[in-house]
């Protein structure tokens, strides 16, 4: 039979299709720092636990409310978004006029506070979030069994990337955003409300974070630590792909999530370092990014 | 950072044609020197060696920070990885503790040149990332290599004796020994800061396009400073695990980058004294919480915000402001 | 109430109390994980389990027991930096459970250096016991020797030959792979294929589906907490146990099982040495203990139930509280407890009773929240531990 180094083409397909399921966390992640970036100037370090955040609300939302997954995969970017808000509006807009640095510094305490009080409060071992009954069980692929679940996932998190993409390449209102982000005081002296466009732009990277958090509760154990262990590997991939554009983030993420499965399966002691070691190469070749364009 | 010159609220001028070290801070220095002296017998030496260590670290983080303007967020791997490389020189090779505690800094200072070299392409949040993922790396690296033990670590290292002399194993011993390497180091930064290398430094924190247009090789300079801080904070890391006898992934994990930048913040980054006063209240919280578990991490947290929204300049940035002298 | 071996052995300890006049005051610390991953299975309960140890040994033996307790946060230089404040500063004599290898092999070089009393229940090292023995430390519970042994041996013995380890990438997952590959070995099972984890991982898929396609009847999973959880989900995601492969978790607790809901966990198999539906005896004491905090104890719980008991039983036999004494006398007298029954500590400190493999049970075949686990098969204590003379303990001659 055909083998390529020894795997046989249908369990490397599997696992290809396997990477490209990590990959849609750290597209829609990375998606989210990158409007965020564009616009706000600020890397936000507080991502990893609004996406935490996402999973608890929604495993709130299940036990103490009765909303089922289909529900919170809605209400949970809501929620979490408007927490997103009110911290924009209550903090982060203090510090536009400081160096960025600052930016990172504070979401840097953010992320130590929301992080400490889940931990305080459900403990460390993680809770049960069952996959809903609707996706239960897999197919057989011949090659592999996939749980619809994962399926589900990266079909999901390509629609919300490309949406997001078109709606701020193609609509109106993300003209605005892209004007505001080449020239605030341009797009303000228009009559837009910049301000308030930051504000939302803050709210909406956000619940993207959460959003992935929802998606990522019924495959993971949902505890405190799954947003600081993911915000890292998503930071490497942003700084891979730099924060030129859009659609750079999203490939960027699909891609290295791609890569990350081949190494598990060809020398799976590297897989959790090959992104940064991907990271300090295309430092070396292209310091800008791969998508990145010169400052 | 060209035009980010707002990064350091307060720029820590030197008067013109000060030589040598102002009367007030050879005051500072001297009354630090006695302060450490006498403290042995009022605390628990162990916990003031402990103090010492992490100041002599945030002060190695400041040089970066405060007068070089690159935040680092991966400055555990220095402190880590010196900390290993000492306490296994010292365990496995039998090496003297002065001995091990440079080639733990040695160790570090190599680290600091392979990442430094890489990371000071990118300004601003992007060197702060890069710096992170490159820790990382150190972090997963000290987590599979054989020699630091996983998750165990590197432990019952021995104390030793002192230029193979003097028997370290006294707690009053060791302290000694150890407030003598921190205030060294402590010196050897307020040289660094305070010569013309220094001076070009601030320059190129302020606005390095001006300086690249003097002439400077600026990168230079950063790379420079980035392995001297690197080195630093190996020092303090080094004779941590001669202290504690023990090196271990807490030393090397991201958190404790964040630690050391938030004592700075505290502190006050661009002041002289600022991160010895930032160490010694977090160290001393994280003594006193401990029993509290996530209180901690929640607590420092807090501080972040409350350092960065309300008081950018630290405790001591503030205090420098009204007596109005440089700190 | 007590058994009435418990009360002769405090008879006789009254007997020779005689001599202790004075009243003894014994300060333990409990340190363990109060926030972390071993939470749960350690934590206050832990502590309520000690405080339950000293109520039984009773107030009338002219000692009084003072229990405190720290958060070591699984970080090995937060413990011992406890552990030496404790025993400078504070008079601590014992300090009890500690779990996370790495804290509980500090603890012990500590608690040598200045001669007190280790009483360790929640680490898993079978060091412990063996290189890094220490004439002033007591292991209670379990080690890693016994868990590879009872899961190895019990799984191949019961048909399963031929496995493939999820293996976390670090020290004690390596340590924990080649002991229970060892085990298979010997009892004539076959060892088809490994794979290193990232550690920690978060996802497992890519490498429970390399197990999967081994073919191996068992997948043992030498990893331990978070990603031993999540390995097992991400398992039952895939249909790995309805595909007739059998998962062997090598470090799991009733907690954790318990934490993932019997639909995931089902099928699993695994070893302690304690449950709290074993007998009359341990369910009268879960329940007293239940009353307290709520829950069902850990066996770690259970462990330092019995050990500060010894270990009290100990101090009125000796009628000092010098550390040598206490524990030479620890390790002459037989244990006795309602938890863990007749025992004894060996002479490396290695304290033996039986162990049990346990198979995880089907949601419909339980009868309630804690109802988990049906007994496979009961290991005598004599088979359960490393025999003494395979540890290389320096106090065995």
């Amino acid at each position: 039979m055909f083998e390529l180094l020894g795997i046989p083409p249908q369990a490397l397909f599997g696992q290809l299709l396997l990477g490209l399921i990590n990959g849609s966390f750290y597209a829609i992640l990375s998606l989210g720092l990158a409007i965020i970036f564009g616009l706000l100037n600020i890397i936000n370090f507080t991502h990893g636990a609004q996406y935490m955040m996402g999973a608890f609300v929604a495993w709130m939302l299940l036990n103490y409310l009765g909303i089922p997954y289909w529900g919170a995969l809605i209400v949970v970017p809501i929620i979490v978004g408007a927490t997103g808000i009110v911290l924009e509006r209550l903090l982060i807009s203090r510090l536009y006029h400081l160096d960025h640095l600052y930016g990172l510094l504070l979401t840097f305490g953010l992320a130590l506070i929301i992080t400490g009080i889940f931990r305080n409060q459900y403990g460390i071992s993680g809770l049960p979030y069952a996959i809903p009954k609707q996706l239960a069980g897999g197919q057989n692929l011949g090659f592999m069994f996939l749980p619809n679940y994962r399926g589900w996932v990266v079909v999901v998190s390509l629609v919300v990337c490309l949406a997001t993409w078109f709606a701020i390449e193609k609509t109106r209102l993300g003209g605005y955003l892209r004007a505001a982000t080449e020239n605030p005081t341009m797009v303000g002296a228009f009559g837009i409300n910049v301000p308030r466009l930051i504000t939302l732009t803050y709210g909406f990277g956000v619940a993207l974070a959460a959003f992935a958090g929802v998606l990522a509760a019924p495959i993971y154990s949902v505890n405190p630590n799954m947003g600081a262990d993911v915000i890292i590997v998503v930071f490497a991939v942003v700084v891979i792909g730099g924060m030129g554009s859009i659609l750079g983030s999203i490939l960027t993420g699909f891609g290295l999530g791609l890569v990350e499965g081949l190494t598990r399966v060809f020398y799976p002691e590297g897989s959790a370092v090959v992104i940064f070691v991907i990271m300090a190469i295309v430092l070396l070749v292209k310091p800008a990014g791969l998508f990145g364009r010169e400052a | 950072m060209a035009t980010d010159s707002e990064m350091i609220d307060v720029v820590q001028v030197d008067r013109p044609g000060a030589i040598g070290m102002p009367m007030l801070h050879k005051a500072i220095f001297i009354g630090l020197l006695l302060l450490g002296l006498v403290a042995p017998f009022m605390l628990y030496p162990i916990f003031l060696m402990k103090v010492m260590c992490f100041a002599l670290f945030a002060c190695a983080f400041n040089l970066l920070l405060g007068f070089g303007g690159l935040l680092s967020f991966g400055h555990a791997a220095y402190f880590g990885s010196a900390s290993y490389i000492s306490a296994y020189t010292a365990k496995a090779w039998g090496f003297t503790p002065e001995l091990a505690i440079l080639c733990g800094t040695g160790a570090a200072a190599i680290l600091g040149l392979a990442i430094g070299s890489l990371a000071i392409r990118r300004q601003g949040i992007y060197f702060a990332m890069v710096t992170l993922a490159f820790a990382q790396m150190v972090f997963f690296f000290s987590l599979q290599a054989p020699f630091t033990g996983g998750e165990d670590g590197i432990q019952s290292v021995p104390r030793g004796y002192l230029l193979g002399l003097i028997s370290m194993a006294p707690d009053r011993n060791l302290y000694y020994f150890v407030l003598g390497v921190v205030f060294v180091g402590l010196l050897v930064i307020y040289r660094i800061i305070h010569s013309p290398f220094g001076q070009v430094l601030k320059g190129i924190r302020d606005n390095e396009a001006r300086m690249v247009s003097l002439g400077y090789r600026t990168s230079r300079y950063k790379l420079a400073v980035f392995v001297l801080s690197a080195a630093l904070a190996g020092l303090a890391g080094a004779t941590k695990a001669i202290v504690f006898q023990l090196a271990s992934l807490t030393d090397v994990y991201w958190t404790m980058s964040g630690e050391v930048v938030l004592m700075t913040l505290l502190g006050g980054m661009g002041t002289v004294f600022g991160p010895i006063l930032g160490a010694a209240v977090i160290v001393t919280m994280q003594n006193y919480l401990a029993t509290f578990g996530d209180w901690v991490t929640i607590g420092q947290g807090i501080i972040f915000v409350v350092a960065v929204m309300l008081f950018r300049e630290g405790i001591v940035g503030v205090i420098a402001r009204i007596i109005r002298r440089p700190l | 109430m007590r058994k009435t071996g418990f009360i002769l052995a405090t008879l006789a300890g009254l007997l020779m109390a005689g001599t202790a006049y004075a009243q003894t005051k014994v300060k333990i610390g409990v340190m363990n994980d109060r926030s972390g991953l071993y939470s749960d299975i350690t934590g206050e309960g832990s502590v309520v389990a000690a405080q339950l140890a000293v109520e039984d040994f009773g107030a009338d033996k002219g000692i009084t027991v003072e229990i405190v307790s720290a958060d070591h946060q699984n970080k090995p230089d937060i413990g011992s930096n406890i552990a030496r404040q404790w025993y400078d500063t504070e008079e601590v004599d014992a300090i009890a459970d500690v779990p996370t290898s790495s804290v509980a092999l500090a603890i012990n070089d500590i608690t040598r250096e200045k001669n007190k009393v280790f009483l360790n229940s929640g680490a898993a090292t079978s060091d412990l016991t063996g290189a890094k023995c220490s004439p002033n430390t007591i292991h209670w519970t379990y080690d890693t020797w016994q868990l590879a042994h009872g899961t190895g041996g019990a799984m191949v013995a019961a048909g399963g030959k031929t496995w493939f380890f999820l293996t976390a990438d670090y020290a004690f997952g390596h340590a924990l792979e080649r002991d229970t590959a060892a085990v298979v070995k010997a009892a004539g099972g076959e060892v088809v294929g490994s794979v290193k984890t990232p550690f920690p991982g978060t996802d497992f898929s890519s490498f429970l589906l390399q197990a999967q396609s081994s073919g191996a009847q068992v997948i043992g999973l030498a990893n331990a907490g978070g990603d031993t959880i999540n390995s097992i989900k991400q398992a039952s995601e895939f249909g790995i146990t309805q595909g007739g492969q059998a998962i062997a978790g090598l470090l799991v607790f009733a907690n954790d099982v318990h934490a993932l809901g019997l639909d995931v966990a089902q099928g699993l198999v695994l070893t302690e040495t304690f449950y709290w539906d074993l007998n009359d005896d341990t369910r009268k004491w879960s329940a007293r203990f239940e009353e307290k905090t709520g829950k069902k104890p850990s066996m770690v719980q259970a462990g330092v139930y019995g050990a500060v008991l010894h270990y009290l039983k100990a101090v009125e036999a000796a009628g000092t509280k010098d550390a040598q004494a206490v524990v030479a006398k620890m390790k002459e007298m037989p244990t006795d407890d309602v938890l863990f029954g007749k025992g004894q500590v060996r002479i490396d400190g290695r304290k033996i009773h039986d162990a049990y493999l346990f198979r995880v049970k089907k949601p419909d075949q339980s009868k309630g929240e804690w109802d988990l686990y049906e007994t496979v098969a009961t290991i005598p204590a004599d088979k359960a531990f490393r025999p003494l003379n395979e540890g290389g303990c320096e106090l065995v001659k």
